[in-house]
């Protein structure tokens, strides 16, 4: 009840509400993001040295995740696995959606040629399979951090197009945009002002759900070897090398895994749950 | 004997954005007789339907019925539980919504949705609804009674579809029926015949109706007692001859000087000796794929030519689908005209908006009818206003602010108000912000597309004493399109009648000439009177006009 009232004083004196799930969400991404920001400061050990006689040992003082198949400590490689996880998958994203919501925008503007050019264009980028295209590139070039993060990017630029076209076209037909045009403004104009605060709500719904994409595909793509590269490893590497362990319920393979789904989870909570401004008309 | 309604002290509450209850009906006492029409008046945001909408126990989403009673037929729909109230609705209370197009799936044959009610309630076998349907169809003089029930939604006009809706709602046999402004939407000429159809057939079964209106006219025709309401709270209740010749409140007094706008106030027009402003010669334009001949598939406009003087104003008035909002749109650039020539302030326009130069965009603005939709919802007033002072003018800053400041005080808006969105404002707020917009851009000419055609007549006479003062200040001049006379006739100089696409005449109001195209006759007859006995009295004209 206590929590209950001085949520509601903060609410009444920022003119936001603010949700007690969209708190707990924020606080686990803060958490995180954290993390990965000073990992190499607060690592116990190095993420490469053997510690441990015996691998996958349980959670004990010292070791507070256990150890890995090599008898590594866990809480150090979870912690700086937290950065290649949160940062690549980030800047993927970002990359992703902020070009594919401009390329969307832009079509559904400029209609016809321009278009029709662009979509033809991602659909056949769409056609191929993320995982192979995602192989493909990694045999072709190489795994590095650059290379990971355009590639996925690329991979989700896609959707990230459809998603935003298709809410643009909507808007698209209203009158304020034929207002708009008619007054003669330009096409960064159109999309920037008119048409991206009013599909701002779903595109962030849409980022945060592509975050889950791209953390769980760099999850899977280091799983089969193709990401992080030894001794450093991300979340998904970090399952991958330990499954091992699965059958003696080491914490070495549970961790990780739990560490993936607070993330995902928490950003996809606070997407839908971001402070809403109270307009009361009548309170005014 | 007892009334068939009886409402006693009801009173609505609605929640606000922070949790806070609001009354918005301020105790409402009303009784309604059986085969008794009771018309409830008044402007957007009096509580009109909310009132009406009790009837059904039903309240909106976050309003809830928080006190009084309402007996429909002995029960009190207030108290009763959701099921039992489902149980009476559509069989002893209906419902006629003010959009019938919005009512009907798009995806099921109308007669499906006609006899839905029947098969909800189980009250007969399909086959004898549909018997029943067919006659309803009869008796509200829709074409092809028999095989329009086979249609879909998007194959029948407006019209027909308003009185589909109502069949819909009379299938149940209620004794009470509630019409949720059902003609508002429809053209003049529509409007009579679906109120014909509703008159004869309510009459005839002896429903107890309530008519949720803002036009006084139409009420006049249909109803036998009038409830005024205003702000929740009812202003006054009487018969119809009672609140038309004789009302008491200070708002009855309103909404009927509403009714007779101030045709006088306009001078006669400037000599035309300077050039016209906008000339428009043998103008066409059209939707689809170019043809062969150089021409769209489907014409709205065909060789339209017109004048506009300096200071002057050209009302352009039709049906729907007459063209008249193309030839507007065709006249601005958004549907590039396919033939013929305009001429603006002396010098040739280009037919497509995209090829205009920035200065002719500023002198010619259009204003659209749906300001809800004409506004970026996700902007304050401020940016919305802002931005034509910002692009064209260079205006930033604290002389922006100012100038904000101005544009409000023009359109008497309050200057508090230019920090809320448009969701926040009401209908006529919204189209002085819309209008408000254009004025910004400091145009020579407005284009005016249906702009009042939204607003109830109050409110819409008040914005057209706002264009004429304006007009005044700033030497302005209107293109003002319309389905609506009255409003045509208090404001333009010269008036041309659209009709599939051409203009069939021009009258001069000033010089109190008679229409003489029959087309022209039987729009300028069928705008309602406040003559209670005017739809009985009216000549078929407008039926012969119809079947030729």
């Amino acid at each position: 009840m206590k929590t209950h009232s001085s949520i509601g004083t903060f609410a009444a004196w920022s003119g936001y509400r603010i949700n007690p799930v969209g708190l707990v969400s924020v606080s686990v991404v803060l958490f995180w993001a954290l993390v990965a920001l000073f990992a190499p400061h607060i690592t116990p050990h190095s993420v490469g040295e053997m510690i441990d006689a015996d691998y996958f040992g349980p959670m004990r003082p010292g070791l507070w995740l256990g150890s890995d198949y090599l008898g590594r400590d866990m809480l150090s490689r979870l912690i700086l696995g937290a950065r290649y996880t949160v940062g690549i998958s980030l800047a993927a994203v970002f990359i992703a959606c902020f070009t594919g919501v401009v390329l969307g925008m832009t079509s559904a503007v400029l209609r016809g040629p321009v278009d029709m050019v662009v979509s033809r264009l991602l659909d056949a980028l769409n056609s191929i399979p993320s995982k192979l295209f995602g192989l493909m590139v990694v045999a072709a070039v190489g795994s590095s951090i650059p290379v990971l993060i355009l590639t996925l990017s690329i991979i989700y630029v896609p959707g990230a197009y459809r998603f935003s076209r298709a809410l643009a076209v909507n808007i698209d037909t209203m009158d304020f945009i034929m207002v708009a045009r008619i007054r003669g403004e330009k096409l960064p104009y159109l999309i920037a002002s008119e048409i991206l605060p009013n599909i701002i709500g779903p595109v962030l719904a849409d980022l945060g759900l592509r975050f889950v994409f791209i953390v769980l595909l760099l999850s899977g793509l280091s799983f089969l070897g193709l990401g992080v590269q030894p001794p450093y490893a991300d979340w998904g590497a970090l399952v991958r090398e330990n499954i091992g362990g699965l059958p003696f319920a080491a914490p070495a393979v549970i961790v990780p895994s739990l560490a993936i789904a607070t993330l995902t989870i928490s950003v996809n909570l606070l997407i839908d749950n971001l402070p809403q401004k109270i307009r009361d008309r009548s309170a005014s | 004997m007892t009334n068939l309604v009886e409402i006693r002290g009801l009173t609505v509450e609605a929640t606000t954005d922070s949790g806070r209850w609001i009354q918005i009906l301020k105790g409402i006492d009303l009784d309604i007789a059986a085969g008794e029409t009771v018309a409830f008046i008044g402007e957007s945001g009096s509580g009109k339907t909310t009132a009406a909408m009790t009837l059904l126990g039903y309240a909106r989403p976050g309003c809830r019925i928080s006190g009084g009673t309402v007996r429909v037929d002995g029960r009190d729909m207030a108290s009763l539980s959701e099921k039992e109230r489902a149980a009476l609705r559509g069989t002893t209370v209906a419902y006629v919504p003010q959009s019938a197009a919005a009512a009907f799936n798009p995806a099921a044959t109308i007669m499906d949705q006609v006899i839905e009610v029947t098969r909800i309630h189980r009250l007969m076998p399909p086959d004898e609804a549909r018997r029943r349907a067919v006659a309803l169809f009869h008796a509200l003089s829709l074409p092809d009674p028999d095989g329009i029930g086979d249609r879909y939604p998007h194959q029948v006009s407006g019209g027909q579809l308003q009185r589909l809706a109502a069949a819909m709602a009379l299938i149940g046999d209620p004794k009470v029926v509630i019409f949720d402004e059902p003609t508002t939407a429809l053209d003049v000429t529509t409007q009579v015949e679906v109120l014909r159809a509703f008159k004869a057939v309510t009459a005839k079964r002896r429903i107890a109706c309530v008519y949720v209106s803002h036009d006084l006219a139409v009420v006049a025709q249909i109803a036998d007692r009038i409830m005024v309401l205003r702000n929740g709270a009812v202003q006054e209740t009487g018969s119809v001859d009672d609140i038309l010749t004789r009302p008491t409140h200070p708002y009855t007094k309103e909404l009927l000087h509403a009714f007779h706008p101030d045709t006088g106030g306009r001078s006669a027009p400037p000599v035309g000796d300077a050039a016209p402003l906008l000339e428009i010669k043998t103008l066409s334009a059209g939707y689809g794929p170019p043809q062969p001949n150089g021409q769209p598939l489907v014409l709205a406009v065909q060789g339209v030519s017109l004048q506009v003087k300096r200071g002057t104003n050209l009302g352009i008035i039709g049906e729907s689908g007459c063209g008249k909002s193309t030839l507007a749109r065709a006249i601005a650039g958004i549907l590039p005209a396919c033939k013929g020539d305009i001429q603006f302030d002396g010098r040739e326009l280009w037919h497509s908006a995209g090829q205009r130069s920035r200065e002719q965009l500023r002198d010619l603005q259009i204003v659209f009818q749906h300001a809800d939709t004409a506004l970026n919802p996700a902007k304050s007033i401020e940016d919305i206003l802002g931005r034509p002072l910002t692009f064209y003018h260079g205006l930033r800053g604290k002389a922006r602010d100012a100038r904000v400041d101005a544009l409000l005080d023009m359109v008497h808006l309050p200057r508090a108000l230019r920090h809320r969105r448009p969701a926040e404002l009401s209908g006529g707020q919204k189209q002085r912000v819309n209008f408000a917009r254009a004025l910004a851009a400091e145009p020579k000419l407005i284009l005016c597309d249906e702009i009042t055609s939204a607003l109830d007549t109050v409110v819409a006479a008040a914005i057209i004493d706002l264009l004429k003062e304006l007009q005044r200040e700033l030497g302005l001049s209107y293109i003002f399109i319309s389905h609506d006379l009255s409003v045509i006739e208090a404001i333009c100089d010269e008036i041309i009648v659209m009709y599939r696409g051409q203009t069939v005449e021009t009258i001069i109001p000033s010089a109190r000439q008679q229409p003489q195209h029959p087309y022209s006759q039987l729009l300028f007859s069928s705008v309602p009177k406040l003559d209670p006995t005017w739809l009985d009295t009216l000549n078929s004209d407008a039926d012969r006009m119809r079947v030729a």
